[in-house]
């Protein structure tokens, strides 16, 4: 069986912001709001930590922990759909 | 997504993972898996399943729909630097089409591999294009546009 990951699962961080920029906003931690970074081709993938069901259990995912690879990200409207 | 998990075995061998969003809950992810996706895949789908609850993400990406609130079809080809290469984005009635996924893939390794820059339709074995200086108006010399096809 697969093995026991985060039972729990510790509260995933969401959209992680540049280090530029969480520096810029130094005193007030503002990734509270909603992110404004839009993905473009050419530039660096916005960074993000989610919780995720893999292998037969839970864990949180970093997109960062994938350097070195390639990685296709797909997003798709809901599960039990059809396309 | 089932698609991509049929062909995820040529997706890993390229040296590529595989990462799936929506706006469900991994406890959705989860049932999906174990009452659907495991009859359409013998084993399930073999990658992380993630959950972007309230589309923060996909807001990110430029895919979350507000009205709706889900993430749209939106595929975003990530290099090893973390560097976005490709995207495809869909509105929902049309699924995408994972051979082109795995083109671009290809196409692509193949760029970062030779420097070669690689001209429409290519498919591995097909011409390539060296830029420079030399290749500047000569293109119609070393490629032809039945060549995209």
């Amino acid at each position: 069986m697969p093995e026991a990951k985060d039972q729990c699962v510790t509260p995933a961080k969401g959209i992680i912001a540049p280090p530029e920029a969480a520096s810029a906003s130094a005193p007030t931690p503002q990734m509270k709001e909603a992110p404004k970074m839009l993905a473009r081709v050419g530039k660096p993938a916005p960074d993000f930590e989610l919780p995720a069901f893999v292998d037969g259990g839970f864990k949180n995912i970093k997109l960062s922990d994938y350097r070195g690879k390639w990685v296709i990200l797909c997003f798709y409207p809901g599960d039990f759909t059809f396309v | 997504m089932s698609a991509v998990a049929v062909k995820y075995p040529e997706i890993k061998a390229l040296g590529a993972e595989v990462l799936s969003v929506s706006t469900d809950s991994r406890f959705t992810h989860k049932i999906w898996q174990e009452t659907e996706l495991s009859q359409m895949v013998p084993g399930g789908v073999p990658y992380p399943m993630l959950s972007d609850q309230g589309g923060r993400v996909g807001t990110a990406y430029g895919v979350y729909d507000e009205e709706a609130g889900v993430d749209i079809r939106g595929r975003f080809l990530i290099d090893p630097d973390g560097v976005i290469q490709a995207m495809e984005v869909l509105t929902p009635p049309v699924g995408r089409n994972v051979s082109e996924l795995i083109r671009q893939l290809k196409a692509y390794q193949h760029n970062r591999a030779t420097g070669e820059v690689l001209p429409s339709g290519w498919q591995p074995g097909k011409p390539t294009l060296k830029p420079g200086p030399d290749l500047a108006g000569k293109v119609w010399k070393v490629w032809k546009p039945e060549n995209a096809f």
